[in-house]
C-alpha cells in the first residue's frame, strides 16, 4: 500500500515539473499561435542558467528559491531577445514556417550550450535539506518531491488568476482571437506579446531549474523536454491550461505506474496515450476547435503549373544529374544517391502538406517501415532487390492506410502530433523486438543486388526510381484528384457542399505519400546496406519537414529544391565546422526571414512580378 | 477634426486608394459612400491604421498620423468600429469593454459602463453574457460601446448596418445621433443609403480610390447625376 | 411543382428552442425569402435544409425523396446547390478551375490520377461562368477576386450541380445595393429559366420585396408569417418584430 501512495506521489511530482514546461508552451501557443519549437531549449537553458547561479549560491532553501527564480527571469529576457528579434517578423508567416524558424533556434543554442557549458553533465551538489527523507506509511518519500507537488497547482492558480482577474490576462485573451482588433483599440499588441513570450519563457526556465537537483543539465534535455511538452499540450488540448495539467498528471501517473508493471512500455507510454486521447477526442481533452485567430495570414498563392523556362531548367538539371557520375568521385557520388533518396522523402511528404494541408511530424514512420520491410524481404524472406523494391512501398502503404484512418479526421497540430505518435509507437517496436529487428544494433548487410553493386549503377538506378515518383506524384496533383484534395484543404466548407469526401481524398494522400516515402525509405536501405531505428527518428522527420518548408510547400518543385539545398548544406557543414548545428540553425533563420514561401516559393514570385511589370 | 490628404494605400499589391482627400469638420456625421471596392473599408483602415498607408497625409486634430501604428492612433482619440463585428466572442460583455478602455481627454466626461447601458439598454441586461452568445445586433452595439471606451474624438463605423434587421437599424441610427448629440464625430461608411440619409450630415462619395464628390445630404438628394454615376440607384 | 418540402421541423441547443415546428414549401421556379430578426432561428432552419444539423424533429423531403438528416454531401448528390453567407471558395485555384471542381464532383470524375484537371470540362465551366457573367475573369486567381464577383462565383459554382434547389445565405451581405439587385435578378432569371426553386435569408428589404415571389417570417424559432410583399409589409406583428417603422429601410 505504502508503495503504491509514493509511486503516487513520485506521479505527482513529475507531473508539477511536465506541468511548467508545458503551461509555457501553451500559454506562447494559445496567444501568439506560434508552435515553439525552442521552448525545450529555453527549458534546457533555464537549468544550465540555474546551475551556474545556484552552484555559487549557498545551500539554504531561500537561496534555492531566489536562485531559480533569477534563473527564471534570466530565461525570460532570452525569450524577450528571440521575440524580439524573430518572431516578431514572422507572426504574419504561415504556423509552420514560424515553427521552422524556431527549430533554426533549437540548432543555435545547442551549440551555444556546448560552447559554454561544455559537453558534460552538471549536476549540482544537494545541500542536506535537499536530501531529507518524509515517512509516509512506512516509505520513504523525498522531501523534494513534496516541494515540487505542490508546486504545480500553485503556478496553475497563479496563472489562472493572472489570466481572469487583470487587466493584462483581459487583453491577452482578446488578442489570442483578434490581435488586429486588439491594436485598433488602443492597446500595444506588439508589447503584449513580448511580455505573453516572456512569461511562457520565464516558467520553462523555472522548470529547467527545479529539474535540476533530481538530474543534471545535459544537452538532451532540450528535445526530450519538447517533445513531452508537446505530448501534453496537445493531450489536454492546445491553448488550455487546465487540460495541461490534467494532461501532466495523467501522464505523469501513468508512467509512474507503467514503469512497475510494464517496463519495456515506457519508452511510449506518451505517445500510446496521445494517440489513444487525440483518436477519442480530436481536439485534446480540454480543448476547443482551432479557429484561425484574426490578423493571422490566411492568404492562398494560385497554384499554376511550371512555365516552361522552368521545366527546361528541370530537364537541364537531370540531364547533369545522369552525366555526373563521370565526374564526381566515389564520396560525393553516395551524397548525391542521399540527396535523391531524400528528393522522395520530401516531395512524398509535399503531397500530404502542400495539397493534402495536412502537416505530419512523424513522416519517418514510412520511411523507416519501407526501409525495414526492405530488410526484411531480402534477409528474412530471402527476396531479390527489386522485389525488396516493391515490398517496401507496399508495406508502408499498408501501415499509412491503417494509420490513416484516425489520422485524416484531425487537423494542424493535432494531426501532426498523432503522426508523431505512430512513428514513436513505429520506432519502440523496432527498437525493443531485438529478436527480429536487431533493436538498436539493426539489420546489417542489406545490399543491393550483383547488378546494381556499382555505386554508379545504384546511383543511377535511384535517379531513375526517384524522379519518376516525383513527377507521377507531381502528375497526380494536377490531376483530378489533386485538385479535390486541394480544394477540401482551401475551403473545407465548400469541398463538403459539392459533395467532396474529405476523409477518403486524404486518406489516399496519405496512402501515396506512405508508399512514396515506403520506396525512399527501401531505397536507403540498400545505398547504406543496413537498416536503424533511427531511420523512424524524430530527427528524420523534422529533416523531411525542414526540407519540405525551407523549399516551399506551394508546389513540386519545393520540396526537391529544398531536399536538394538541406541535404547539400547539411553535408557540407559537416565537413567545414564542427559548429555545424549553429551555422545550419543560423541559415535556417535566415532562409525563413529571406524566404517566407520558402526558396523555390519565394524566388518563383519574384521572378513572376518581375515579368508582370 | 480630420483632414486627408491625397492618401494612396496598397492591399497586398494592389493599388486601393489612389489620392483620396477630404475633410471633416469636428461635431459632423459624414457618410462615405461608393460601390464595392471603391475603398471605403481601406480608408477606414488606411486612418486606424491597420493598413499602413503608402503616401499622403491624415491630419488629425492637428496632428499627421499617416504611418502610425494602430494603436497610437487609438490612443490619439480615433475610434474604429469594424465591418463584420469582430467582437471577443470568449470575453463578457464588460470584459469585451475593459478592453476598450483608455483615460478620458479633453477634460470631458469618460465613457463609463453605465453610461453606455444608458444608450444601449440591451447591453445593461447581459453583464456577464460571453460575446460569442449574442445575436448579430447585440454584437454590434457592443463593439460601438467597446470603442466608446476609449472615448474617441472621432469614431469611425464600418458599415454598421450590415446584416441586422430593420428594426435593428433603426435603433443604431438612434444611437448614432445620441452620439451626435455628445459632440462625438463620426466617419461613417455605408451601402445602405436610407440608413445614411437618416443619419449623417454631408456625404463623400469615393469611386476608384479618389474621393469625387463631396456636399451635404440635401445636396446629394437633389443631384440624380451623382447617384446615378457612382451609387447606381 | 414542389421541390423542397418541409414539415413540422424543430430544433433545440442545450435546452433552447432555436426552432420550433416549422413547415413550408418551395415550387420550381419559385423565389422564397425567409427573414426575421438576428438570432431568429434562420441558419439553423437552413443548415437542417443543408444537412449541416440534423432536425430533432420533423420531415424534410426534396422532390419527394425524404433527406432529413442526410449529410451535405448526400444533399448535393441530390441536387442541393449553395451559397454562403461569407464567401466560401477555393483560393489557390483560378475561377475556372474552381467552376471545374464542382463539375469534376458533380460528373463523379473526382478519382482520376493522370490527365491534368484542366482538360476536364473546361467547356462547360466557362458555359456557367458566362451566365453568371464571369466569362472576362475566368483565368484569375478566385483569392484576389472583388467581393461581389466571388459571389457570382458562388453562383456558377452551385449551378454546377444543375440543382433543383438553391440555397442562399444572406446572399448579397456585404454588396453595394446596385449589385444586390443586379445578382439577384440574375439568380431570379436563372431560376425561371431551369426551373429551379430558390430558398434565401436576406436583411436587405428592397432586395427582399423586390425579387421574393413569396416571404416566410420568423422570430425565436416559430414562423409568424407567411405570404407576398404586401402581406408581409402590412402584417403587424412583422412591423413589431423586424420591420420597424421603414424609416432607414426604404420606407418597406
Amino acid at each position: 500500500m505504502g508503495f503504491v501512495l509514493v509511486q503516487f506521489l513520485t506521479g505527482l511530482a513529475s507531473a508539477s515539473s511536465l506541468f511548467l514546461v508545458a503551461a509555457g508552451l501553451t500559454v506562447i501557443f494559445g496567444v501568439t499561435r506560434v508552435v515553439n519549437f525552442a521552448h525545450g531549449s529555453l527549458y534546457m537553458l533555464g537549468a544550465y542558467l540555474g546551475w551556474t547561479i545556484l552552484s555559487r549560491l549557498p545551500g539554504g532553501p531561500a537561496w534555492f528559491a531566489g536562485g531559480v527564480v533569477l534563473a527564471g527571469l534570466g530565461i525570460a529576457a532570452v525569450g524577450v531577445l528571440i521575440e524580439v528579434l524573430l518572431l516578431q517578423r514572422i507572426y504574419k508567416a504561415p504556423e509552420l514556417l514560424q515553427l521552422l524558424a524556431t527549430f533554426g533556434v533549437v540548432l543555435v543554442v545547442q551549440d551555444l550550450v556546448l560552447k559554454l557549458w561544455g559537453p558534460n553533465d552538471l549536476t549540482l551538489s544537494r545541500p542536506p535539506w535537499m536530501r531529507s527523507f518524509v515517512q509516509i506509511a512506512g516509505e520513504r518519500m523525498p522531501f523534494y518531491d513534496l516541494l515540487m507537488i505542490g508546486i504545480g497547482p500553485l503556478v496553475l492558480l497563479a496563472l489562472w488568476l493572472l489570466f481572469t482577474r487583470t487587466r493584462w490576462g483581459t487583453l491577452v485573451r482578446a488578442a489570442t482571437q483578434d490581435r488586429e482588433m486588439v491594436a485598433a483599440l488602443g492597446v500595444d499588441q506588439r508589447l503584449l506579446f513580448t511580455t505573453v513570450f516572456a512569461l511562457g519563457a520565464g516558467l520553462a526556465g523555472i522548470g529547467g531549474a527545479l529539474a535540476l537537483p533530481d538530474g543534471s543539465a545535459n544537452g538532451q534535455m532540450d528535445l526530450t523536454a519538447i517533445t513531452d511538452a508537446f505530448v501534453v499540450v496537445v493531450v489536454g488540448g492546445l491553448g488550455s491550461l487546465p487540460g495541461a495539467y490534467l494532461a501532466s498528471l495523467l501522464i505523469a501517473l501513468l508512467q509512474a505506474f507503467g514503469i512497475v508493471l510494464l517496463p519495456k512500455i515506457t519508452l511510449v507510454l506518451v505517445f500510446v496515450v496521445m494517440a489513444v486521447v487525440l483518436v477519442v477526442r480530436p481536439n485534446g481533452l480540454l480543448g476547443r476547435k482551432l479557429t484561425l485567430a484574426r490578423g493571422e495570414a490566411n492568404t492562398l498563392a494560385l497554384v499554376r503549373p511550371a512555365e516552361p523556362a522552368l521545366r527546361w531548367l528541370g530537364v537541364a538539371a537531370l540531364l547533369l544529374a545522369v552525366w555526373a557520375p563521370w565526374f564526381v568521385g566515389p564520396f560525393a557520388l553516395s551524397v548525391m544517391t542521399e540527396m535523391l533518396v531524400a528528393m522522395l522523402f520530401a516531395a512524398s511528404l509535399h503531397v500530404m502538406m502542400g495539397p493534402g494541408g495536412m502537416p505530419s511530424f512523424g513522416h519517418a514512420a514510412w520511411f523507416g517501415l519501407g526501409a525495414y520491410g526492405a530488410a526484411f524481404a531480402v534477409k528474412g524472406l530471402a527476396l531479390s532487390m527489386p522485389a525488396a523494391l516493391v515490398v517496401a512501398p507496399f508495406g508502408a502503404a499498408l501501415a499509412a492506410l491503417v494509420f490513416g484512418g484516425f489520422v485524416v479526421r484531425l487537423s494542424g497540430v493535432y494531426l501532426a502530433m498523432l503522426t508523431l505518435a505512430f512513428a514513436q509507437i513505429v520506432w519502440a517496436v523496432m527498437f525493443q523486438a531485438v529478436s527480429v529487428t536487431g533493436g538498436d544494433n539493426g539489420i546489417l548487410g542489406v545490399w543491393p543486388a550483383g547488378w546494381a553493386s556499382n555505386p554508379r549503377v545504384f546511383y543511377w538506378l535511384t535517379l531513375a526510381i526517384c524522379v519518376a515518383c516525383v513527377l507521377v506524384l507531381r502528375r497526380a496533383l494536377y490531376a483530378p484528384f489533386g485538385y479535390a484534395l486541394r480544394a477540401t484543404r482551401d475551403s473545407a466548407l465548400r469541398a463538403e457542399a459539392i459533395g467532396l469526401n474529405a476523409g477518403s481524398l486524404r486518406l489516399v494522400a496519405l496512402v501515396i505519400a506512405g508508399a512514396a516515402a515506403g520506396l525512399a525509405g527501401g531505397l536507403a536501405a540498400f545505398s547504406k546496406g543496413s537498416v536503424f531505428p533511427t531511420y523512424i527518428s524524430i530527427d528524420r522527420s523534422v529533416d523531411a519537414l525542414v526540407m519540405v518548408l525551407l523549399g516551399g510547400v506551394q508546389s513540386m518543385a519545393g520540396p526537391v529544391v529544398g531536399a536538394l539545398a538541406y541535404t547539400g548544406l547539411f553535408d557540407m557543414l559537416l565537413m567545414v565546422t564542427d559548429l555545424w548545428r549553429l551555422v545550419l540553425g543560423l541559415s535556417i533563420i535566415a532562409l525563413v526571414l529571406v524566404f517566407p514561401q520558402g526558396i523555390a516559393g519565394t524566388t518563383y514570385r519574384l521572378w513572376l512580378r518581375g515579368r508582370e511589370a | 477634426m480630420l483632414n486627408v490628404d491625397d492618401l494612396h494605400s496598397y492591399y497586398g499589391r494592389a493599388h486601393i486608394l489612389q489620392g483620396a482627400s477630404f475633410a471633416l469638420p469636428a461635431g459632423e456625421v459624414m457618410v462615405l459612400l461608393g460601390r464595392n471596392g471603391a475603398g471605403k473599408s481601406t480608408t477606414m483602415k488606411s486612418l486606424i491604421g491597420i493598413v499602413r498607408p503608402a503616401r499622403g497625409r491624415i491630419d488629425f486634430a492637428g496632428v499627421d498620423i499617416a504611418g502610425w501604428e494602430p494603436h497610437r492612433i487609438a490612443r490619439a482619440g480615433l475610434g474604429y468600429v469594424p465591418e463584420e463585428r469582430r467582437v471577443f466572442t470568449d470575453l463578457t460583455v464588460l470584459e469585451n469593454l475593459e478592453v476598450g478602455r483608455q483615460p478620458a481627454r479633453d477634460g470631458r466626461p469618460a465613457w463609463t459602463e453605465e453610461r453606455l447601458f444608458a444608450l444601449f439598454p440591451n447591453l445593461g441586461r447581459m453583464r456577464t453574457r460571453a460575446g460569442g452568445r449574442m445575436s448579430g445586433g447585440e454584437q454590434q452595439m457592443l463593439t460601438i460601446a467597446r470603442t466608446l471606451m476609449g472615448n474617441p474624438r472621432l469614431l469611425l463605423l464600418d458599415e454598421p448596418s450590415e446584416g441586422l434587421a430593420p428594426v435593428i437599424v433603426e435603433e443604431m441610427a438612434g444611437a448614432i445621433l445620441a452620439l451626435k448629440q455628445e459632440g462625438v464625430t463620426v466617419l461613417l461608411a455605408e451601402q445602405n443609403l436610407h440608413f445614411a440619409a437618416r443619419v449623417a450630415d454631408r456625404a463623400a462619395v469615393i469611386e476608384k480610390g479618389r474621393i469625387v464628390w463631396t456636399g451635404t445630404m440635401a445636396a446629394l438628394h437633389a443631384d440624380e447625376a451623382v447617384r446615378t454615376a457612382y451609387l447606381a440607384v | 411543382m414542389t421541390i423542397l418540402n418541409v414539415a413540422g421541423i424543430s430544433k433545440s441547443f442545450g435546452g433552447v428552442r432555436a426552432v420550433a415546428d416549422v413547415s413550408f414549401s418551395v415550387a420550381a421556379g419559385e423565389m422564397l425569402a425567409l427573414i426575421g430578426p438576428n438570432g431568429a432561428g434562420k441558419s439553423t432552419c437552413f443548415n437542417m435544409l443543408n444537412g449541416q444539423t440534423a432536425p430533432d424533429s420533423g420531415r424534410v423531403t426534396l422532390q419527394g425523396r425524404d433527406i432529413t438528416g442526410l449529410s451535405p454531401r448526400r444533399i448535393w448528390r441530390l441536387g442541393v446547390g449553395r451559397t454562403f453567407q461569407i464567401t466560401a471558395t477555393f483560393a489557390s485555384m483560378t475561377v475556372r478551375e474552381n467552376v471545374q471542381v464542382a463539375l469534376l464532383a458533380h460528373h463523379r470524375r473526382v478519382w482520376r490520377f493522370l490527365r491534368p484537371a484542366f482538360a476536364w470540362f473546361g467547356a462547360e465551366a466557362d458555359g456557367l461562368l458566362a451566365q453568371v457573367g464571369m466569362a472576362e475573369q475566368a483565368s484569375r486567381a478566385a483569392g484576389v477576386l472583388a467581393y461581389g464577383d466571388l459571389k457570382r462565383l458562388e453562383l456558377a459554382i452551385a449551378l454546377a450541380n444543375a440543382p433543383a434547389l438553391l440555397l442562399m445565405d444572406e446572399p448579397t451581405a456585404g454588396m453595394a445595393p446596385s449589385e444586390r439587385v443586379a445578382l439577384m435578378r440574375l439568380a431570379r432569371d436563372l431560376a425561371s429559366q431551369r426551373g429551379i426553386a430558390v430558398l434565401f435569408t436576406e436583411h436587405d428589404m428592397d432586395v427582399v420585396f423586390g425579387v421574393a415571389d413569396r416571404i416566410l417570417v420568423l422570430n425565436r424559432g416559430e414562423l409568424i408569417a407567411e405570404g407576398d410583399g404586401p402581406a408581409i409589409r402590412s402584417d403587424a406583428r412583422v412591423r413589431a418584430v423586424y420591420l420597424g417603422s421603414g424609416a432607414t429601410s426604404g420606407g418597406h
